[in-house]
């Protein structure tokens, strides 16, 4: 039995429940069980908002994650939140522009993107999540990058028609990072 | 087969009462239900439907009694303090022999409450909650799947015994995504001979009617109506069991806690603890069959639930107190950790309890 248990976490409008929403509709592509769940409580309406996603090879249990194998920390209390609940040997990814701490755990891969500024320099400062994003399908091989654009496409409304492009183009920035 | 899709529980909720004929929705927003209407306020405009958001919650529900007594598939959704204010309206659709499909996607309480995930209107769910001898047919959802299997169902239930269905979610069910399929099905329909629509001077009035003065007339109806329970009692529980076969702990759970209790009965399998699962998928009638066979087999039984165990004495009336009922629960919008339930196992394991 496979199953990878995906927190993501941040502020409000740094597109963290739409990040999730992409990796769920990746994993059902990939004919994974998949459920999404996101924060819809006080502490959204209070700027921060957590997503969790699990891919499974095996119905979903309960769709709440206590111990990810996959953090995202868009921020820095997010980062120190739920640093100590990633499992060893799961991965980090930390948005380096946002956040200036180091992870102090040598029992998990840790990932420092700058994708806020990286996005930036693109002049696309809120797809950072979709930079982050593009790194994790880089390392993680079942979900494969082919498909994605499939995934973009249905994301994003219609009316938002040029985001799809700019999706895209954060994913594979996120993708070729330190290569 | 058809698509699987990404849906949120209570867009399911929505999209199945439409595809059950549903085409009156009358609602009044709040958290964590908001999404049914809203998806209600988009699709039903679109196929001549009826969207309506009351003044309040009380008005929403007196809006279903109507539209039911004209014979329509109704309903109304809120959540739990939203519910509260419509048992007034609920008693009177009992009173009335009408059918309506009632969600309440639960969120702590009691009073204002929070608005995080809480299971704790079982009480006001399957033991009345408005006035007067009455009962509601209550279902469980514990996936994105059964909210919308769960709806359509509980609309033919509604239908078949003229009383209200309720489908009792939680914030989680509600807010969360998961792959969902819908089948082309066509929706069954009931005849409706007693239903408001009009006589066109070719029979007499119909009265859809609460009130009897004469109390020989209101115990007969009274009467009537639990013979009508009593073939519900009998016709419609529903449960899932999980790994029961040699099971000597039964964990007895629905909805969201039963998913949770799930993990925990894998990982105490692998440890070599024969521990089961019963999900109660209708809460009325409970599945009395399941846990009285159970009661014979197991130690002990552990309810694991989103409220202060309010689902205890319903196993141990089903269980005849044969065996103890320990509870594992958190409340408030607090959700139980799988390890929490296997802590349970384990202390009922080792005979601590």
């Amino acid at each position: 039995m496979k199953t990878t248990q995906i927190l993501i976490a941040g502020f409000g409008g740094q597109g963290i429940l739409f990040s999730g929403k992409f990796l769920a509709y990746k994993g059902l592509m990939e004919d994974c069980q998949v459920s999404w769940l996101p924060s819809y409580g006080p502490e959204m309406r209070g700027g921060t908002a957590n997503c969790n996603v699990i891919l499974s090879d095996t119905p979903v249990g309960s769709p709440i994650i206590t111990t990810p194998d996959v953090l995202i920390a868009m921020n820095t209390p997010s980062l120190q939140k739920y640093v100590d609940t990633v499992v060893p040997g799961g991965q980090i990814y930390v948005d380096s522009s946002l956040i200036d701490i180091k992870v102090e755990r040598n029992d998990v891969d840790v990932f420092y993107i700058p994708a806020t500024q990286m996005a930036k320099n693109e002049g696309i400062a809120t797809l950072a999540n979709m930079v982050i994003v593009g790194h994790l399908l880089e390392n993680h091989p079942e979900l494969s990058f082919e498909g994605t654009e499939e995934v973009v496409e249905k994301l994003v409304p219609a009316k938002k028609a040029a985001l799809k492009e700019l999706n895209m183009k954060a994913l594979n920035m996120g993708m070729t990072y330190n290569k | 087969m058809a698509e699987r899709i990404l849906m949120k529980g209570n867009e399911a909720i929505a999209e199945a009462a439409i595809r059950a004929g549903c085409r009156h929705y009358f609602g009044y927003p709040i958290t964590p239900q908001t999404e049914i209407a809203a998806y209600m306020a988009k699709k039903m405009p679109k196929i001549g439907g009826v969207f309506l958001q009351a003044e309040s919650e009380i008005a929403s529900i007196n809006m279903v009694y109507g539209a039911s007594a004209a014979g329509m598939r109704v309903m109304t959704s809120s959540s739990s303090p939203g519910i509260s204010l419509k048992t007034e309206g609920l008693s009177y659709i009992a009173g009335s022999d009408v059918p309506a499909l009632v969600v309440n996607v639960q969120r702590g309480g009691p009073g204002l409450g929070g608005i995080q995930p809480s299971q704790s209107d079982y009480f006001q769910a399957t033991k009345g909650g408005g006035h007067g001898d009455y009962r509601m047919i209550v279902l469980a959802p514990a996936s994105v799947q059964e909210m919308a299997s769960l709806t359509i169902k509980g609309f033919d239930l509604a239908d078949k015994y003229c009383m209200t269905s309720m489908i009792l979610a939680d914030g989680t069910i509600g807010q969360m995504m998961e792959p969902i399929v819908f089948e082309d099905e066509e929706p069954k329909t009931y005849e409706k001979p007693w239903a408001l629509t009009g006589t066109e001077c070719k029979r007499p009035h119909n009265i859809i009617n609460s009130l009897y003065l004469k109390p020989e007339e209101l115990e007969k109806k009274n009467f009537d109506r639990y013979e009508k329970y009593k073939l519900i009692e009998e016709n419609e529980p529903m449960w899932e069991e999980y790994m029961m076969e040699d099971a000597d702990i039964c964990v007895v759970a629905f909805g969201i806690a039963s998913r949770v209790a799930k993990n925990a009965v894998v990982t105490a399998r692998s440890e070599g603890i024969k521990v089961g699962l019963i999900r109660p998928i209708t809460l009325w009638p409970f599945p009395v069959a399941p846990i009285s066979a159970a009661a014979d087999k197991v130690k002990a039984f552990i309810s694991v639930e989103l409220n202060m165990g309010q689902m205890v004495e319903d196993i141990k009336l089903a269980s005849q107190c044969k065996k103890p009922v320990m509870l594992c629960n958190r409340t408030g919008g607090m959700i139980p950790s799988p390890d929490q339930v296997l802590e349970s196992i384990r202390k009922v394991e080792k005979g601590d309890n």
